[in-house]
């Protein structure tokens, strides 16, 4: 750490000097980490493929859908109808088997596994039973991108409140340390291993069910207001809670942990150095102690984000945000395996995403960061 | 031993990590007197049993203790039996039994009840007895409540009477049963009621007994739900499910990451490779849909999902803090000797190298505890909490999915939440203080 912090003037120098390296470095970086980061997204999905086709729920809904086509075909077709039961029958069987065949379901798992991912990868996870898209498609793939924007307008909001906040406040604690809000955040700090939906309860029952100033939930007043502009506060509105919720289930935390990275870095001899040369106080926060803890930041972030993706679900549900986590929670109401398996593929790849930004912004703000030496974790 | 003397000294210091013991050790004992006094098996018959154990309690009615801070007072609920105290059974000239059965009660709430039932158990052969039932009001009005004939089992709902309600002037019974007539608000007419009832048998051996049961909106110390079941069964069981969940959870993930992490740190090269790779798989598997595919494909018993949790979370980023301080353990000169004398490879990661780390692990898996007993909490709001034992978390969904927010039965969803909360934070602040005493790199700030 100590040798290429302690003289950040000759770096950003030499940085002017070549400008093309840091681009460069970030690219190959960039480049490096899209292609692990894919190789590592197949093995999860294919293990979460494994997980799901130990009870054959995969080859479940493929023969589901197999069964709806043949069942289409025969009701269309009007060579079937002078046929006799037992006869139609058995021919309905051998279509199906035939078409099983075709797809490959009497091979061996290994070998169906591998058509699974693809299939997997590019979400071609067939038809629903039961459920439909808004728009009427029965198709999984309609019926989960529908519900990815609302998603991902609730959480990029809410993190990227949660880590200007974090970093704010961590950064005027660290400097008035041990007075009387620095020691509101230590004690406040526990409350981080609450998850967000359970604040999400106490936040609906205070203000929309005791002072009824904000909705129990939802994503727009029903029905939706015309006006693009009265559209928008509706939608704030309807905002407003979730993303509260999130905030308060780990600001707390975030903040503590962020604090005391500052607080062990400004004690650093560089730091002392620079208030001795009278630089001032925000140059001196920016330059010394920000820009040395931001990876480390950036990389317990990293975590948080993970955690927030995976209590989306229930977040979603308890707030009843038509998002994806919303649609999983309808599917194991609904027991539609092919939703269920879809989204734990989409989560996969928000996950894969996520990690990937702050890989992306890591290597922008770190110039340590080379292609093959991978995350130094803290 | 003089290591354990000075961290207890140390963890008087801190205030927070004193209630937070004090919160655990309370949470324990409620765990152990739970599962002596209540059973599993008849926790389970109680939380899943319908109608027949619960017909004595009104549907979801606050906590009794809820009035000491009401100024209106609440009906409380109450079921009187017929038995020899207030049964008087006679014999007429032609031989049968006239039975009276008197129900004196003390009614000095300022509300309405939300029902009245009279639960009949005959005795006949052919012909039914007869009863007819009247109600002494406190000012001393006469209501004659109903004349009916009864069943082999019969129960008799009051307010379902529209010849009561008719004869009331309109009002519903559990209203103007107890109505104040001189009053201008509606308020009920508080003091000592009775309820008389008065049954001609007409078969020689013919016996009827009746239980009464008044409706209150508070019922025990927790409140009901919407299927008329005591809260404190699944408040009382949610406690040892939600401990022993944390704990197991937290204890096996940490455990697990340790080891394996020492091995990978000890034996390096392809074993180091191919551990970090599961780790860097491990981040985007999605953890919460896995175990929601897992519930709903395969188990939804506690311990299948206690199992899945553990496998799911040792490869977590727990994997890499122990890695890189494993790696400055395993330069220090004594495992340096203890490789000279000829230590095996086992011995040293399992005598060696994971004692040093122990300090860093205690706070570690004490603060990982409250995650994981929200996590139980999160599955069964999913809809995915084991199928017969009554959570904290269960009775979370109930009560969202009945709308408790919305009708106002706040009490529903609070007394849970408040024992999550406690939970998590008092293991929370433990686990914060021992890791201020355990790294005290930390401790300056």
């Amino acid at each position: 750490m100590a040798e290429t912090t302690f003289q950040p003037d000759s770096l950003a120098v030499e940085r002017r000097k070549h400008g093309t390296t840091t681009f460069a470095r970030v690219a190959r970086y960039t480049l490096a980490r899209v292609i692990t980061l894919f190789l590592t997204t197949v093995v999860g999905v294919y293990l979460t493929i494994l997980i799901a086709n130990m009870g054959g729920y995969v080859d479940q809904i493929q023969r589901a859908t197999i069964r709806e086509d043949v069942n289409q075909i025969v009701r269309t077709d009007v060579s079937f109808k002078a046929l006799s039961q037992v006869e139609r029958d058995s021919r309905i069987n051998e279509m199906i088997r035939l078409r099983e065949e075709r797809v490959g379901l009497d091979q061996p798992f290994m070998v169906r596994s591998v058509r699974f991912l693809t299939n997997a990868m590019t979400l071609n996870l067939g038809w629903a039973q039961n459920m439909a898209s808004d728009s009427g498609s029965r198709q999984v793939r309609n019926i989960m991108l529908e519900r990815l924007p609302p998603t991902l307008f609730l959480f990029a909001t809410s993190n990227i409140l949660l880590f200007f906040f974090s970093v704010l406040i961590a950064l005027s604690l660290s400097r008035r340390y041990g007075n009387f809000w620095d020691r509101v955040l230590v004690g406040l700090a526990p409350t981080g291993s609450a998850p967000g939906w359970f604040y999400g309860i106490f936040l609906i029952l205070i203000f929309a069910a005791v002072f009824r100033v904000l909705p129990y939930g939802g994503m727009v007043a029903a029905p939706p207001p015309p006006n693009p502009f009265d559209y928008f506060l509706s939608l704030l509105q309807h905002l407003a809670l979730p993303v509260l919720a999130i905030t308060l289930s780990t600001i707390f935390l975030n903040a503590y942990n962020w604090r005391t990275f500052f607080l062990i870095y400004s004690s650093e001899d560089y730091v002392e150095m620079a208030k001795a040369k009278g630089l001032s106080q925000r140059m001196l926060e920016r330059r010394y102690i920000l820009r040395p803890t931001l990876p480390t930041i950036i990389s317990t972030f990293a975590l948080t984000l993970i955690t927030l993706w995976t209590g989306a679900p229930i977040l979603e549900g308890v707030f009843n945000w038509p998002g994806l986590g919303q649609t999983l929670l309808r599917a194991i109401g609904q027991y539609e395996t092919s939703v269920i398996v879809g989204s734990t593929v989409i989560f996969a790849y928000m996950l894969a995403i996520t990690v990937f930004m702050l890989d992306f912004i890591y290597a922008i703000v770190d110039p340590r960061v080379k292609v093959g030496g991978g995350i130094k974790h803290k | 031993m003089n290591n354990i003397l000075k961290t207890l000294h140390e963890f008087r210091k801190y205030p927070s990590a004193i209630v937070g013991s004090v919160i655990i050790l309370a949470l324990i004992s409620i765990a152990i007197y739970t599962t002596i006094k209540i059973p599993y098996p008849e926790a389970i018959r109680l939380w899943r049993g319908g109608q027949d154990v619960w017909y004595q309690n009104p549907v979801n009615a606050e906590p009794i203790w809820f009035n000491i801070f009401r100024k209106e007072k609440l009906p409380e609920s109450f079921a009187l039996q017929s038995d020899e105290s207030n049964k008087i059974v006679t014999q007429n000239t032609e031989g049968f039994n006239v039975i009276e059965i008197t129900y004196p009660f003390d009614y000095s709430f300022d509300s309405f009840p939300q029902e009245l039932t009279l639960f009949f158990k005959a005795d006949y052969d052919e012909k039914q007895p007869y009863v007819s039932a009247t109600l002494l009001t406190p000012d001393e009005r006469e209501i004659r409540i109903a004349d009916f004939a009864v069943a082999a089992s019969q129960t008799y709902i009051f307010s379902q009477d529209s010849r009561l309600e008719r004869r009331l002037g309109g009002l519903v019974p559990r209203e103007g049963l107890f109505l104040n007539p001189d009053s201008d608000s509606p308020k009920p007419v508080q003091g000592q009621y009775t309820l008389k009832l008065k049954i001609l048998t007409f078969e020689k051996d013919s016996d009827v007994n009746a239980e009464f049961v008044l409706y209150g909106n508070v019922a025990g110390w927790a409140g009901t739900d919407h299927m008329r079941r005591d809260l404190s069964v699944a408040l009382l069981w949610g406690t040892p499910v939600a401990l022993s969940f944390g704990l197991l959870a937290a204890l096996g993930t940490t455990v697990t990451t340790m080891i394996i992490a020492a091995v990978a740190v000890w034996y390096g090269g392809w074993v180091d490779n191919l551990i970090q790779r599961i780790t860097e798989v491990n981040l985007v598997l999605p953890f919460l849909p896995i175990l929601i595919m897992i519930g709903t494909f395969y188990s939804r018993s506690i311990l299948t999902i206690l199992g899945a949790t553990i496998i799911l979370s040792v490869f977590g980023g727990a994997i890499i803090t122990y890695r890189a301080v494993f790696l400055q353990v395993k330069e220090s000169p004594y495992i340096e000797a203890a490789q000279a004398y000829g230590a095996k490879n086992g011995r040293i990661v399992l005598l060696y190298l994971i004692p040093r780390i122990i300090p860093l692990l205690i706070p570690q898996m004490v603060t990982l505890i409250p995650s994981y007993v929200f996590l139980e909490a999160s599955l069964a709001v999913l809809g995915l909490g084991d199928p017969v034992l009554p959570t904290w978390g269960k009775v979370i969904t109930d009560a969202i999915s009945k709308g408790a927010l919305y009708q106002g039965h706040y009490y529903w969803i609070l007394q849970p939440a408040f024992l999550l909360m406690l939970t998590g934070l008092a293991f929370a602040m433990l686990g914060f203080v021992l890791d201020r005493i355990f790294n005290p790199r930390l401790r300056g700030v």
